[in-house]
This record gives structure tokens, sequence and C-alpha cells, in this order.
């Protein structure tokens, strides 16, 4: 691997309150300059906590970070005002899901994105509304130079979400932060979107975190894959390395109930029992009590992250000789 | 039901509210929708010159046959939601047909509204939402019998028998309320609640897309569970194409309001014949790194329903479109493979599409 860009180390995350929550527990990774990381998770695994103390989002009276970020070599965490500010779109940018929310319905696409420029940069109200139209028609949004005067609500979901894009990227962040960008779309415009997402990451040279629990948009996406359960990755590796070879019974388990081509009519191989309470979590390994080869070292000890086979993985017991994958036609 | 109004059902009829029948033999399709429209009209302003209207089911034809599972896809805004809504009666369509098994519904000499909707029960997507917030799963799920005439002993135990049955422990969740519940195990109790009056019809309208992966396939096991032991008919209706393959026998694709195509699972799957049907399926992500899509099979939002396009409506988002389609509207046409029928003039024969076959119809296998 190169120089890392992003370099997260043993981050822990805690949200207070009358029933404190263990979000994240010791979450490490590093991404490259240029790659992209697709972070594969169920509700409540983390993903999107992860994301969001990336950009300091977090309300830091009710929040407990400890760990270390590190963007550019640069410290996240002592990141203050100005600077934060900076950091913020400058640096590091984020695509929501649900870009309907994420836009300000009372101004227009273009007072957004110009604001956002003229933030970063000191360059007069022109300019940055002609870097504006630019980045609409890099999203391959028509007519861009009408849309630049729409609102929110007048843009179809998918433009919407193509619009968020263009914000995202005005002012060329080196990293950006996907927080399932496609999942509120149509299946022919999901496609689209991470096409397009794949062209501009390779254009711009940036690095992307893509955040999903669709397996497919994920392989679409990523160079690599990281697996979240409850708050901990459990396993990483390169895309196609983790497809085929799962080491943790947990992506054996969800590639396993995840309906593909060819499985008509068999009853599916699920996963029992639901992810494990934020508030309560279990001693040892979280997904122990869901885990058909979990022994009594898992219901004591947390699992630490080795690399035995191809790729590192956080279990106990790790998976030999994973079973082929059945592969889409 | 209040029990002031409890005398107005005799008690044998009670009885005979409890048992489903079938009545036409398993020949008769268990539902026929013919010719369904539904316009929703958009207001203008009060000076409008034109009211123009959202197209949203425009003439759909269907039947689902006893014991089946009909499989309903397409993008948003194609109006497979409005048909499932129309169906159960939730709105009433500005015209077209619907007989179940055989008889009319809410009309002179057909079936009363209350009898249909014993026979037909539906699962939202948001379970949340289609919970009351302020009733335990009992009374969710004992609701529907007590209203139809059941006691309340014998619907507590219908109640307790049906959370067993889609695997709440009873004495555990039996006197929760829906916010102490995961969304999975939400959707359970919806599945409880629309099997409480012994339905032959089950709308599931995205029931499965909200879920979790590997929750959502544990519902998708008990949904085929159930089925079997219960002889259902399902109404399925989802975006995700690989569960719409997985579980139903029959698919109906729909666009702007129409069928665009409609035929055995395999047939669509492996042999689609509309180019709506082809993009839809080719936009699916593959799972595989090595063979990742390379041009997206559509491009553009799926247009608007108001003032849908002339002739063939999806005739400008298709690659093979020519001047026949934009003149004429294609009407589903039966193909070679039995039961399969595609709206496209491309399949139409004689139709004055260039790669259309000749007049004369297609031969018969």
């Amino acid at each position: 691997m190169t120089q890392a860009l992003l370099s997260v180390q043993d981050l822990t995350v805690r949200f207070l309150g009358d029933r404190p929550v263990q979000a994240l527990s010791g979450v490490s990774f590093e991404l490259a300059q240029g790659e992209t990381l697709g972070l594969l998770g169920e509700s409540g695994s983390g993903k999107s906590v992860t994301l969001r103390t990336l950009l300091r989002l977090h309300t830091p009276r009710r929040t407990q970070v400890q760990g270390s970020l590190r963007v550019d070599g640069q410290d996240v965490l002592a990141l203050e005002g100005q600077a934060l500010a900076r950091y913020r779109g400058g640096v590091v940018s984020m695509v929501f899901q649900e870009p309907g929310l994420a836009f300000d319905p009372v101004y227009t696409i273009g007072s957004q994105m110009t604001e956002m420029i003229r933030a970063h940069e000191a360059v007069d109200q022109a300019s940055a509304r002609a870097r504006a139209l630019q980045m609409l028609e890099r999203v391959q949004i028509p007519q861009a130079r009408k849309r630049l005067d729409a609102y929110p609500h007048e843009l179809s979901g998918g433009m919407r979400q193509r619009a968020m894009i263009a914000l995202a990227l005005c002012c060329k962040p080196r990293l950006l932060l996907a927080d399932e960008p496609t999942t509120a779309l149509d299946a022919t415009v999901q496609i689209q979107i991470l096409l397009l997402l794949r062209e501009l990451q390779r254009e711009l040279g940036m690095s992307v975190i893509f955040v999903t629990h669709d397996i497919g948009a994920a392989v679409e996406i990523s160079d690599r894959l990281a697996i979240m359960y409850a708050g901990r990755i459990v396993e990483q590796g390169a895309v196609a390395d983790v497809i085929a070879r799962p080491l943790h019974p947990y992506t054996q388990g969800l590639m396993a109930s995840t309906v593909v081509t060819g499985m008509r009519g068999r009853p599916l191989a699920a996963i029992p029992g639901t992810p494990p309470d934020l508030g309560q979590l279990p001693a040892g390994c979280a997904f122990a009590a869901r885990c058909p080869a979990a022994s009594a070292q898992c219901l004591r000890q947390v699992p630490v992250t080795v690399t035995t086979g191809h790729h590192p993985v956080a279990c106990w017991h790790p998976l030999a000789a994973a079973t082929p994958l059945p592969v889409a036609a | 039901m209040p029990p002031y109004e409890r005398h107005l059902l005799p008690a044998p009829l009670v009885t005979q509210l409890m048992q489903s029948q079938d009545r036409g033999g398993p020949a008769q399709p268990l539902l026929s929708v013919r010719h369904l429209v539904k316009h929703f009209p958009v207001r203008d302003g009060l000076l409008a010159r034109s009211p123009r209207a959202v197209h949203a089911v425009d003439d759909v034809s269907f039947d689902v046959a006893k014991g089946e599972t009909l499989g309903i896809v397409g993008e948003s805004g194609c109006g497979k939601s409005t048909t499932a809504r129309l169906i159960a009666r939730l709105m009433l369509p500005d015209s077209g047909t619907l007989l179940f098994d055989g008889e009319g519904v809410d009309e002179f000499g057909g079936l009363s509204l209350q009898q249909y909707r014993r026979n037909l029960q539906m699962v939202f997507q948001d379970s949340f939402a289609s919970l009351n917030p302020r009733l335990t799963m009992e009374d969710t799920i004992s609701f529907g019998p007590r209203e139809h005439g059941l006691g309340r002993q014998q619907a507590q135990r219908r109640a307790r028998a049906l959370l067993d049955r889609v695997g709440l422990q009873p004495a555990q969740f039996a006197a929760r309320y829906p916010h102490e519940l995961s969304g999975g195990q939400r959707q359970r109790v919806n599945i409880a609640r629309a099997l409480a009056l012994e339905p032959r019809l089950l709308i599931l309208d995205e029931a499965v897309a909200a879920l979790d992966k590997s929750v959502q396939a544990q519902v998708l096991n008990l949904l085929q569970e159930l089925k079997q032991e219960q002889g259902l008919t399902y109404l399925f209706i989802s975006h995700d194409l690989h569960v719409v393959q997985y579980l139903c026998d029959r698919v109906m694709v729909m666009y702007l309001g129409q069928v665009v195509e409609v035929g055995p699972v395999e047939q669509i799957f492996e042999a689609p014949r509309h180019p709506y049907t082809r993009a839809l399926l080719s936009a699916v992500p593959s799972m595989d790194p090595a063979r990742r899509t390379s041009k997206p099979p559509l491009s553009g939002d799926p247009p608007n329903p108001i003032d849908p396009p002339s002739g063939c409506r999806f005739r400008d988002r298709c690659p093979h479109a020519e001047s026949v389609c934009a003149s004429m509207m294609p009407s589903l046409q039966q193909l070679a493979e039995a039961a399969h029928h595609a709206a496209c003039h491309m399949v139409i024969a004689g139709s004055g599409h260039s790669v259309a076959p000749a007049s004369e119809p297609e031969a018969q296998p």
C-alpha cells in the first residue's frame, strides 16, 4: 500500500446519556490515496457513525471519542474552529443517503454550491458560480445552467443525488464519504450513480469510503471491503478476496442470506437471531450468540484481528476453506 | 368490535365467516383484474385550463392463479403500489373490474367489502408505521378477528398461536408495544396480523425491502413456509429483482402505469422480450468484481407519470424506438412461449417496426 491518506487507529465512540451506547469499539483501518473502501454492514453496525466521526459531526457534549484519526498526517480529533471548518468540505466531504433532506429547501442548488465554494476559497460570486455550473455538468446533469437556479424539490431523486455529489466535490476534497448514496434510488438510477462515482473517483484521484448494506453495490464500486458488525470491523481485504473467500462466519452468513440468481425456492441459510444491543454488548465476540462455530472462548474474549489467511479477520475460529459462493449470472 | 354492534352479526354468520372456502375450483383464478384505471388529478391552480392527471394505473389487466406467487416489479412511480391499493380497495379505481374467485367485490350479488377484506390482507413496507403504537402485539393481532366477530378469549388465543408461528415467543412478545421490537420482529407481527383472518390472498408491498439482509432471509423463509402450510396466494411487490426471482412463480413488469411484460419467472429472467425488462435486469449489480457493469443500461430517471408520451411510453428511453412507437401504443401480445406476454412493437407481428416478425402470427409451439 502506498502512503495512507487516512489512518484510523483503535477508534472508539460512545454516546452518553441515560442509556450509554457503545457505537464503535476499536475500529482500525487505513485508506490509500485514490482507493475506494466499501464499508459493509447492517443497520446499527457502526458504518454511519464511522463516517460522521470522520467529519466530527457528533455533538461533543454527548459523545466520547477515543483513538486516533489522521487524514493526510493531520490529527482530526484535535481540529478546532476555523481549521475544522476548512477541513470539512475542503479535505473531506460527505454525500448523504437522502439528498432531499441534506439540501436546504429554501435556497437554490446554485446558491448552496457557490456558498460552499466561497466559504473555502477567496473567489468572487461570478467565478464561484461558474465553478458550480462546471461541477453540475461534470456529474452529467442535463440542462445544468437551468438546474443551477432550481430548488431541491424541483429535481428528481437521481438528479438531487447528482447535485449532492457535485456539491460535495466543489472544493476538490481528498476524501469523499458516501453514506448509502444509492439506497433510496431505483436500480436503474443506482447503477448510473455508482458508475458516475467510479468515474469521478478515477478522474479526480480522490479516495472514497462507500457505506452500504447492499453487497452488490459495494462490489460494483470498491477496491477493498471492510465488513462491520456491532461497532467493529470483523474482516477486511481486497473485494474479490473477501467475496470469494470470506473468513468470518458473519461475512459468510451475510452472503449466504443474500438472495442471488439460481437460489430459487431453496430455503435461505439465514443467520438466526438479531444483532446485539449496543447498550449492552456481550463480554466476548458480539457475533457469538448467532454464530454456528462459537466456543467458550468466543463468549469470554473479544477476538483480536489476525491475518492467518488472505486478509485480516477478527475471529477466534476463522473459516479455513470457505465454501464457494454462487456467483450471479 | 364494540359491544353495541355485536348483535348485528348473527352467530351462524360468525362461524361461516371464519371459514375460507374455495368456490370456483383450482382452474379459476383467485383474482381477476380487468382494465383497472386510476388517474390522480393534479391541481395546477384555480384557472388551469387543461386538467392534468397522474396516470398512476392505466388499463392494467391480469390474473392471479390459486396458490401462485405473482411478482410485480418496476421503478418508483410505475404504479405497482397503486395497483396493490386498488386491489385491496384502499382506494377506488376510476374504472375496471375485480373478480375474487369468480365473484364481484362490493357490488350487487357479489362479496361484501367485509367478506372480501377477510380474504385479502396486506403487509406494508414500513413495519412501524403500519402498527398502532398504542396497541400491544396481542391486541394488534386479535383486533381483526374480534372485529369480524370472534370472542375476546378466542381472538387472544389465536393471536398467541400466530405470534408463536412467526417465531416470536408469545410469553415474551404478546404484551410489547411496536417501539419495543426490532424491524424484523415488527414485520413478523405484521405478517401474523395479516394471517389472523385466515386470508387466501396476501399482498406484500415491499414487505422485506426495509429489512437487513440477514433478517430479510429469515422473513423470506417464513413467507415460503406459511404459503405451503396454509395454501396462500401471494401478490409480491418489490423492486429487488433477486428476491422476486427467488420467491415468485410469475412476474409482471410495469412501466408508467402499464404492464409491459408478464410471464413465468424463468422466461422473464432468462429470455426477457421487452427492452425495458432487459434494462431493468442488467441494472442489477453483478456481485462479481471481475464482471462489473461498465455502462448504465438506461440513462435518466423514470419519467413523470403526468402526461406520459404518446404511443409506447418507454420510447423516450428505448434504444430501439422507431416512428411506429410514437404513433401507436403497443398492446400485450402473447409470445410463442405459453403465458409469456410482452407489449412491444418489436414482438408484435406486422406492427411496422423493422425487427417485428412478419404479419403471420408467431408460430405456435
